[in-house]
This record gives C-alpha cells, structure tokens and sequence, in this order.
C-alpha cells in the first residue's frame, strides 16, 4: 500500500506537467492582455505608454519560450508568483478564500451524504412503489436544475416570502465572516448554497446509491442472507449498503474536488468570495499568473482526492489490496 | 402611483444652472440636519487591482479607496452636476491664472494632516504631482499625456504650488481635478526599501498601502471580499465626515448588487443600474428608495474601419449614421439600456456643447427619420455600396453594449446594409479593436470622470496622434484645429473651433457616430442622504457629505457591527 501511494503521488509530476504546458498555451490563445483590461477596461482613455510599460513589467512582451519556462521553474520551485491584476501573492489570494470554498464543498457533501444515502437505500428497498417514484422524480429534478438557478430562486424566494410576512425584505449577508468568529452570520450566508450545490450533488449520489444497491440486493450472497434467515435491516445494514458504496464514495470524492474549484456560478450567484469566483475573475481579467495556479491546485485536489478514493476502496472492500 | 421619493437630476452644466434640477417627485431636503454616526455599506461591482490612483483607471478602485485621500482641487460635492470646481487641499477660491494663462499658484491649507499624523505642505503636492506627471522610468502612471501641457511644479514656500505651463490651456484645471490624482505624502513617496531592494520601493508603496487626508482612516482590506473605513477626527472640512465609517463590499454581478439594496445588505451602488432594475426596485420598496438619474459622461458610438474600401467612402459613412434614429431611441431605448442623451461630441449641458437646433442639422440628428433615411438610401446608391454587408465588433457585455448593437443592426438594416454582429469577451475585443484587419465597425465607447470636451476630442485625432481612433483614419484638419482649440485662451473663440472640428467628426466626413450618451441610474436607500448624483461614476466619492436618516440605535448597531464600536 505504502508503495502504491508513493507511486500515485509520483505520477502527480508529469500530470502537473501535462496541465501546466497545457494551460499556459490555451491562456495565451486568446488575444488581448491584462494591461489593457486593467488600465482601459471601464471606458477610460489609456496613455499608451503606461499600457507598453504595463506590459513589459508583467513579462508580457517577452517570448513564449521564457514565458514559459519562468513559469514552469517557478511552479516547480513552490514560487508562485504574483497577481497580475492585484500585485499581491498568488499563495496569499488563494489561501484568503481556501476557507471559505472548503466549508462550502464540506457542507454540500455532508448535506449530499445525509440526503443520498437514507434516500437511494429507501428508493432501492421500496423499488417500484410510490417511495420510489418520488425520490427518482426528486433526484431527476435534481440533476436537471443546474446549482446557481436554484441559488437565485432561493435568494428571491427569501426576498418574496420575508417581505410578505415580516414586512421587510431579507437575504443572506454579502460578506463571510469566518465560522469561528461569527457561527450565526456565517451559516446564515453559507447553508444557502450549501443547500443549492448539496442538492445536485445528493441528487446524482442518491441516484448512484439507488441503483448500486439494487445491483447488491440480486447478489447471491444477500440471498444466503436472508435464506439464513438474517433480519432485512442486518442484510441490507451489513451487507448490501456497505458493498454498495463503492461507486457512491467515487462519485462523492469527485464531486467534492470539483466543488473546492468548479463553483463558478453559485459562487457569484451568492457573492461568495472563494475559489470560484477568484477563477471567473481570473480568467475575465487575462490574469495568466492566478489562472495557471489555480488550475494546478485544482489537478492536485484532483489528483489527491482520487488517490483517497482509491485507499478508501480498500477500506471499504477488503477483498481490495494495492500494491 | 408609487410613492416614491425620486430626485431625477439633470445634467445643468451650462454657466449659471449649476444645480441639479427636480423633474419630479420629492428632493431630498438639503436643508435638513446631517445626523453623525453609523456605517454606508456601498456594493461595487469591480475589483480593486492596486490602491494608487495615479497608475489606475477602474471604479473598483476609486469607490472603495477615493474616501481615503483627498485632492488639490475637486468637483464641488454640492453641485457635481456644474463644472464648478473647488479647493480641497488648496485654499480660498481657484487661482486665476497669471504669466498670460502659463501659471497657476495653489496656497495650500494649513493645519491638514495625513492619516499617520504628518502635516501636510505643499511638498507633498510638488511630490504627488511630479509622480503623476513625470514619474520616473519604470513606474506606471496613466495621465501622463494628458497633462503635456505642464512644464513644472514647485513650492515657492511650504504652503505654496506652482504650476509652470508650456502653454496656457483651458484643460488644465479639470485635469488637476481628476479623481484619481490622490494627494500622497512626500515621505511615502521618497522612503527607501528597508530591505534594500528595490530603488523605486517610495515610487511604489502606494500600490499596497494607504496613507492620504482623506475624510477616512484605513482600517481592513479583505481582497475580493470588502474595504472598511473609519472616520478620520482630524479631516480638514471641519464637521465633516458625518458617517462613523464606511463599507465597500465587492459584488461583481450586477443581480447580488440590486439585491442586496432590496434586501438590506447594502444602502447603495454608486455605479449605476439599468433602468429594468430601477423599475424593480422601486416596485418592491416604493418609499424606501431612492432614484437619482443624470447624463453620464460616456460616449456610445462606433466607426468604420477606414482600412477597408467600404467605409473609405464618406458617402457610406454619412449613410450609417443618417440612418440611426436617436431621437426616437432617446425614447423607447432608454427604457431597456443605459442610455438617453442626444448628443454631439461634448455632453450636453456643457458650455462648448452643440445647442439641439444645430445639432438638428447634422447627418443623424434630424429630427424626421423617414427623410433621414431616404437621404441615406440615395448616398449608398451613389456609392455603389446599397446592400454592402459588414460586421459590427462588439463586447460581450450587456449594458449597453449589446443592446445598443442590436438596436444598431436593426437601423442599418433599414436602408438595405446587410449587417451582422460579433460578440466577444472584453479582453479579446480590446486585442481586435488594436488590429485593423480585425474588424469592420467598432463599437467605440469612452468614459471620463471630469468633464473635459477640448481635451477629451482628442480621440477624435488622426491615427498618427490618437492611439485609441478605432476608425484608423488620418484627417490633418481635424489635428490642427484640435491644438488651435486647445491653445486658444478666449473661450468663444475656443468653442467656435470646437463646433468645427465636431461637425467634420460627426457630419462632413462622418468618421465617428454618436449615438447617444450613456444614463446614469442611482438607486439607493431613501435613508442615504448628502450624496448627490454626478455625471460620472468617478466623481463625487470623497463620501465626506454623506450621512444616514435612521434611528440613532440603528446607526450605533451599525457602528457596532462593522467597527466594533
């Protein structure tokens, strides 16, 4: 096992690799810079020499190659660089809203955990009865109805209901304040798109949790089970759900790395300051600095939840050895 | 009928009308008691990049960080609407000039100090000054051409500035008021690098530290989250500021921003909102809000690409905009996007800008549409050119961009162009706009916070002298009556040549189309008071006017929350 995970965490180099050479051309085919957008980007008369000068200070003038290669040194040397856009450190931006996007993906999950697993054994169990065909109906819709529209129904829906019957209209705050420092504030702005993000997200693992269990139910194994005469809730408790997890934990692991940066939307939807957000600014902005680094953290988180998928397969199913 | 409270301004730049005017509603009392205390939580939809105005341009930096700094002269916060201009720093009334129109002497305020306890001298402004305007090489400043006209600055004494000019220029004094000209302390700017670096560390301090005058102190800085400001006790516009403090709450998308007024996470948004959401907001708050509206000093307009053979013609050229019905589209457009004004060159209400009856006689501006349009019909005949096929070159962004570019491609479509629009994202429409063989018809916008017409035409110059023509045509003509205007000391004579050098831009060679200006919608709280609205969303932001009509708990609640006490 310990030589396994030496060997996944060594593959994690050519794929950065990979990922790296691989954003920055794509980041550079798209014409214009973020000079032009920073000093002209409101409507304003730009001096064309503050706009040459911007360029040569950022390295934008300098050829692809060393563009290229001070990019990579510096990756690989843990040199991250600086914001095009603020000036600041790329490391300080992104550890400023790492907080903030990793409460939100930990409570989307416990809420997609919470609501997928009794959901999809209940729908498994209860096949073809109306149990069933409402939490198939609910998690359809769930997969049908993308985060940030359920996000903005939500905020109008708080807006509409607290002015009909309080008299004034409310909304979750605009500004995060850390859990520690003020629980109240935080969870009344973060449990909104932790509900919006959990519910697509409980919506696919409730789906997969339905279907992996009904394949473990028509197991010869479970059928020994209950020919021993073993209780339904042990059967199902101790034997089908937990073998049925597998392809459920695969989908959790995934959808949790996706959340850390792939909340682009929801994240605007909510004002929330967290990796998303800080991902559509980077990309609007042309800023190639912030945007390479945050698509390598967003391949490690990857790369790394997927190696915890794995060891949690053998965890989870004994019979499951690496080496 | 909503009760609404609505203090619709108009732009009433014109000598004499100064004051916004009432078109309805009820105005704001000015004669009520500002009321000290509590926190205005403003939204802004942009980001801040660095926190030195001399080498920014965005609002995102200029909403959150102008009330830290304050500056030589500015825009008079009780009337932004005239182009009246006040002293800050200075003191008494604005020099007149003297040395026939080539200097400027400043006296400077005593008593000012920075927010670290420094006095103020007129050192400091020499040392701001020469940053903005000769910076040295290596550091970025964004208004350097804009002052050539400048030849020197000193401090005769330690509360005295003089500006030496090349030639005397009537854009002087309006470009000494921009915004973005943050007055620094000559320390900051002279300090070395404690570690020994970098020999510019002074020249650069200001990108990442905050130290001004300004009615405000700095206290927080969240990055993409929000700026906090307390107020400043020894600001030098005495009683003032009223509030206890301020919030900047970064909130790119423009629904969070109207939502958050709605739902009382913000009090206001000093950019602006288009008229859809004013209408929503006023109908789900009534009383509680606010409207205050005005001309926006933002020109939409576009060019053809003079490159290309087809807009080489001007007979192609005068067809497209005779084909533009503004007047009607002053109507109904401005219901949906955010513009209004019919305009030429200078915004209305200007006293170089064009009066409606002249307006009515250039190409585009007549006042029957269908006579407009045969006349255009005839000229593309006589060009050859009746169903020629271009693309308009357009920027992703709604407001008012796209609007405004279908509305565009409607009317040309009219007398027979076959027009198409291309949308792209903002940063890729820069790069096309700087590469000729890119595009054929620009969409060709310019926001400026001080309302500058004779230095502003300068867009309008050959593409020799004029980085930013997207119509990439040379016109000596136009060059030469611009630094005629620009070094003519008498005012009518000086406005005489800009009625020239306009009517070439926009009717005898037809090289830019005006389309209409931009409008400006405010809505806030109805409880925010002092604030008025100004014609660009970069003046007025000093916030030292600006106080809270609520309850003195809430305003204390406030002071609590977001500043601890």
């Amino acid at each position: 096992m310990y030589k396994y995970v030496v060997k996944r965490l060594l593959l994690l180099i050519p794929t950065l690799l990979g990922a790296a050479v691989l954003v920055f051309l794509l980041l550079r085919a798209v014409p214009g810079n973020v000079c032009e957008l920073r000093l002209g980007g409101g409507g304003e008369w730009v001096d064309p020499a503050a706009l040459e000068q911007c360029q040569i200070q950022l390295g934008l003038k300098d050829p692809m190659h060393v563009q290229l290669y001070d990019f990579l040194t510096n990756f690989f040397t843990f040199n991250f660089g600086e914001s095009m856009w603020t000036g600041r450190p790329v490391a300080f931006e992104i550890a400023l809203r790492f907080e903030l996007s990793l409460q939100i993906a930990i409570m989307a999950t416990l809420v997609s955990i919470l609501v997928a697993i009794p959901l999809g054994t209940i729908s498994a169990i209860k096949q073809n009865t109306w149990i069933d065909y409402v939490v198939r109906t609910i998690s359809i819709a769930g997969i049908a109805i993308p985060s940030f529209w359920l996000g903005i129904i939500i905020i109008l829906g708080l807006l509409i209901t607290t002015q009909a019957y309080l008299g004034t209209p409310w909304m979750p705050p605009i500004d995060y304040r850390p859990l520690w420092e003020d629980p109240g504030y935080n969870l009344s702005m973060l449990i909104w798109p932790a509900v919006a993000t959990g519910y697509r997200y409980s919506a696919v693992a409730t789906r997969m949790t339905r279907s992996a269990l009904l394949e473990v139910l028509r197991e010869d194994y479970v059928r020994t089970a209950r020919a021993k005469g073993l209780l339904e809730k042990m059967i199902i408790n101790r034997h089908a759900l937990r073998n049925s997890l597998l392809p459920v934990v695969t989908i959790i692991g995934i959808e949790f790395a996706f959340l850390m940066g792939g909340l682009v939307v929801t994240e605007q939807v909510f004002n929330l300051n967290g990796i998303g957000k800080l991902f559509v600014e980077s990309v609007g902005n042309q800023d190639y600095v912030m945007t390479q680094s945050l698509v390598m953290l967003v391949v490690t988180i990857f790369v790394l939840v997927n190696l915890v998928v794995d060891i949690l397969y053998a965890v989870l199913d004994p019979r499951i050895r690496y080496s | 009928m909503s009760a609404m409270k609505t203090s619709f301004t108009r732009l009433a730049l014109a000598a004499g009308l100064g004051a916004a005017v009432a078109v309805g509603g009820v105005v704001a009392a000015s004669a009520e008691e500002p009321k000290r205390g509590g926190v205005l939580r403003i939204v802004v939809g942009s980001k801040i990049p660095s926190y030195d105005g001399h080498r920014e341009s965005t609002f995102g930096m200029i909403h959150p960080i102008r009330p830290f700094y304050s500056l030589l002269i500015r825009v008079n916060p009780d009337d932004p609407q005239s182009s009246d201009f006040i002293c800050d720093l200075c003191e008494g009334d604005l020099p007149a000039p003297t040395n026939e129109g080539k200097t400027y002497t400043f006296k400077i305020r005593q008593g000012v100090k920075f927010h670290d306890g420094t006095p103020l001298t007129a050192h400091d402004i020499v040392a701001t000054y020469n940053k903005i305007i000769f910076p040295p090489e290596g550091i970025l400043s964004n208004r350097v051409s804009r002052f050539s006209m400048v030849e020197t600055i000193s401090a005769p004494d330690d509360f005295t500035v003089q500006f030496d000019l090349k030639y005397a220029s009537p854009g002087f004094i309006p470009m000494v008021a921009t915004p973005f000209n943050f007055v620094y302390a000559k320390k900051d700017i002279e300090q070395k690098d404690p570690e020994g670096k970098d020999p510019q560390y002074g020249m650069k301090w200001h990108q990442n530290n905050i130290n001004g005058t300004g009615a405000f102190s700095f206290v927080e800085h969240q990055p993409g989250a929000f700026v906090k400001g307390k107020r400043y006790e020894d600001y030098h516009h005495e009683g003032k500021p009223y509030l206890d403090g301020y919030k900047a709450i970064s909130a790119p998308k423009m629904s969070v921003r109207i939502q958050s007024i709605r739902g009382g996470r913000a009090d206001i948004e000093f950019r602006g909102f288009p008229p859809k959401s004013r209408d929503d907001l006023v109908k789900a708050l009534g009383e509680d809000i606010t409207v205050q509206e005005s001309a926006w000093n933002c020109t939409f307009g576009y060019a053809g690409n003079q490159t290309k053979p087809l807009f080489q013609d001007k007979r192609v050229r005068q067809a497209m905009t005779l084909a533009l019905d503004r007047w009607g589209a002053s109507n109904y457009l401005s219901k949906i996007a955010i513009v209004k004004t019919v305009g030429g060159l200078a915004l209305p209400g200007h006293p170089v800008a064009t009066d409606e009856a002249t307006l009515k006689t250039y190409y585009g501006y007549w006042p029957d549409i269908k006579k407009s349009r045969e006349k255009a019909r005839e000229l593309l005949k006589a060009a050859g050119a009746e169903g020629a096929h271009f693309k308009i070159w357009n920027r992703a962004v709604d407001q008012p961009y796209k609007v405004v570019g279908t509305w565009m491609l409607d009317q040309w479509k009219q007398i027979g162009l076959d027009v198409e629009q291309v949308v792209v994202p903002t940063g890729p429409w820069y790069a096309g706009l700087r590469d000729p063989d890119a595009f054929d018809v620009a969409i060709w916008p310019s926001c400026q916070s001080i309302v500058n017409p004779i230095v502003d035409a300068g867009a309008w110059l050959s593409k020799e002298r004029a980085a930013d023509n997207r119509g990439y045509y040379t016109d000596p003509v136009l060059d030469e009556w611009y630094d005629e205007m620009n070094r003519e000391g008498d005012p009518a004579k000086q406005k005489e040549i800009y009625r020239k050098f306009e009517k070439r831009v926009l009717h005898d060679e037809a090289h830019f189309g005006q389309v209409l200006w931009w409008n400006k919608i405010n809505p806030h709280r109805s409880y925010v008071k002092g604030w008025k609205i100004a014609p660009s969303h970069y003046l007025n932001q000093s916030l030292d006017q600006v106080w809270l009509d609520v309850s003195d708990e809430e305003r204390k609640q406030r002071t609590m929350d977001e500043l601890g006490g």
